[in-house]
């Protein structure tokens, strides 16, 4: 623990011009990740894996979720290769089980082990929906008539699956979680995801 | 009729955008109202009777070695409070560390009343509703102590300046299953997540207005919670383990949240929703 301080320190020295916050420092991001395991001495086994970095988070990280255009097509590139699709081929599960999913920001904390609940999306805690729901954040756009404004087009279902499993193979660096790719959300779920925003009879198109 | 189309249009949009603006500013304005009041009268704010047994506990002779913290040196000198807070993190040639000011009285704890180190970073923070602990209150009372004044941390030396670039790094770094970072949230003006307003950290504007405000009673727990306790609450939110208190990580984001709020006012404790 104090070793990998003392670690950190040195090498941070050597790298070090400025001191503003708002400068990007020189890091050694192998450093960084030592500081984070050790952050953590009491993460169960089978967490650790919370610990690493894939290219694509290494890179968002690195760049400050402003990618250069090469290192921004490939991540897309990347991540789109990371899409896996329903077997049946519907994209468009439930929508009344979608806006559940929405509203529950259920699960993977610490606190939400054994699992009482499913995984939500916790949508709202981040995007517009329906008109009801008027608790809603905005770090994401406004979903209000997502699928109606699109004309309910089997390409942008299609889109919208595709955002949902991994956001990143439409927007590089993007702040929503690859809820598909990253095994947050089942195939299942992200289905009834898609009904929310693309079903004509869903309170998100009314 | 388009021109009609549009207008109601218009309206409707006002119309439903009305209930969610409503209920964010009546949040809002109820936690200003309750600021206002507690600034008209300083003495109503409840985090300060955990700053008054914080005092207490300060001067009092605990541990297996039985002595008080008074001994402490907090930056300026042995037993010297006032105004240490407004200097802190610093780095201690005697730690060879950059402390914030929970890990430093921590340090005290261990090296002086002789408390063992995996005892006090074991279950550090109140569940819901129970008051502060009592590094906890220890660190309340010591934060008020320099209430009123501006963060002037140096934060210059070598050490020091290498972890707040640590912390800037940490602050943008990606990961676990929602690939999520302080960035995430905190790295943008005027986002909100539900209805909770997110300052942008990496802004010195905004760092500024709230990085001070902490340790802080917060109404929705009814409990004081120190600067440690809010970096251990934000990783359990991005679905990390349990942040280690004093941890390297959780050190560099204070030392990097304090210097991009260098010169805001420190109002501790202060009052959150």
């Amino acid at each position: 623990m104090k070793k990998t301080a003392i670690a950190i320190a040195a090498v941070l020295i050597a790298g070090t011009a400025g001191s503003s916050a708002q400068q990007k420092p020189a890091v050694d991001t192998a450093k960084i990740g030592a500081a984070i395991v050790a952050a953590f001495p009491t993460a169960p086994a089978d967490w650790k894996s919370r610990f690493e970095q894939d290219e694509t988070m290494k890179e968002c990280s690195i760049h400050e979720n402003s990618p250069p255009k090469a290192v921004a097509d490939a991540i897309q590139k990347r991540e789109k290769a990371r899409i896996e699709y329903p077997a049946d081929g519907k994209l468009v599960g439930d929508w009344k089980a979608g806006e559940r999913l929405a509203q529950s920001g259920y699960g993977l904390r610490f606190t939400d082990y054994p699992a009482r609940n499913p995984n939500g999306g916790n949508c709202y805690a981040c995007h517009q929906l329906t008109k009801a729901e008027v608790s809603y954040g905005t770090i994401g756009p406004t979903l209000l008539n997502y699928g109606k404004i699109r004309n309910f087009s089997e390409a942008d279902t299609k889109a919208a699956y595709e955002k949902i499993y991994n956001a990143q193979a439409a927007y590089p660096c993007s702040n929503m979680p690859r809820f598909g790719t990253n095994k947050v959300l089942t195939i299942d779920q992200i289905k009834n995801l898609v009904a929310l925003i693309m079903s004509p009879d869903s309170p998100v198109n009314k | 009729m388009n021109k009609g189309l549009i207008i109601l249009a218009a309206c409707c949009a006002a119309v439903a955008a009305a209930p969610f603006a409503l209920a964010q500013d009546e949040t809002e304005k109820g936690v200003e109202k309750y600021r206002q009041m507690l600034k008209e009268d300083p003495w109503s704010n409840p985090g300060l009777l955990d700053a008054d047994r914080g005092e207490g506990l300060w001067k009092t002779a605990a541990g297996p070695n039985k002595v008080s913290l008074e001994k402490c040196d907090l930056g300026k000198g042995a037993g010297v409070v006032d105004g240490v807070f407004a200097e802190l993190p610093r780095y201690f040639a005697d730690a060879s560390k950059v402390m914030d000011l929970e890990t430093r009285l921590m340090w005290c704890m261990e090296k002086l009343q002789g408390w063992k180190h995996a005892d006090l970073v074991k279950k550090p923070y109140p569940a819901g509703g129970q008051p502060v602990k009592d590094l906890g209150a220890i660190a309340t009372y010591v934060a008020s102590k320099s209430s009123g004044m501006k963060y002037a941390a140096k934060l210059d030396k070598p050490e020091e300046k290498a972890v707040v670039d640590a912390g800037h790094a940490i602050f943008f770094r990606r990961q676990g299953p929602h690939d999520f970072s302080c960035a995430t949230c905190h790295n943008d003006s005027g986002k909100r997540i539900r209805l909770q307003g997110l300052p942008y950290l990496a802004d010195p504007k905004e760092a500024k207005q709230v990085i001070g405000q902490w340790p802080a009673y917060r109404v929705s727990t009814t409990q004081v919670m120190t600067m440690q306790h809010r970096m251990y609450d934000c990783y359990w939110q991005m679905r990390m383990p349990e942040l280690e208190m004093g941890s390297d990580v959780s050190v560099a984001l204070i030392a990097y949240l304090t210097k991009s709020a260098e010169g805001g006012e420190i109002a501790a404790p202060g009052l959150k929703r």
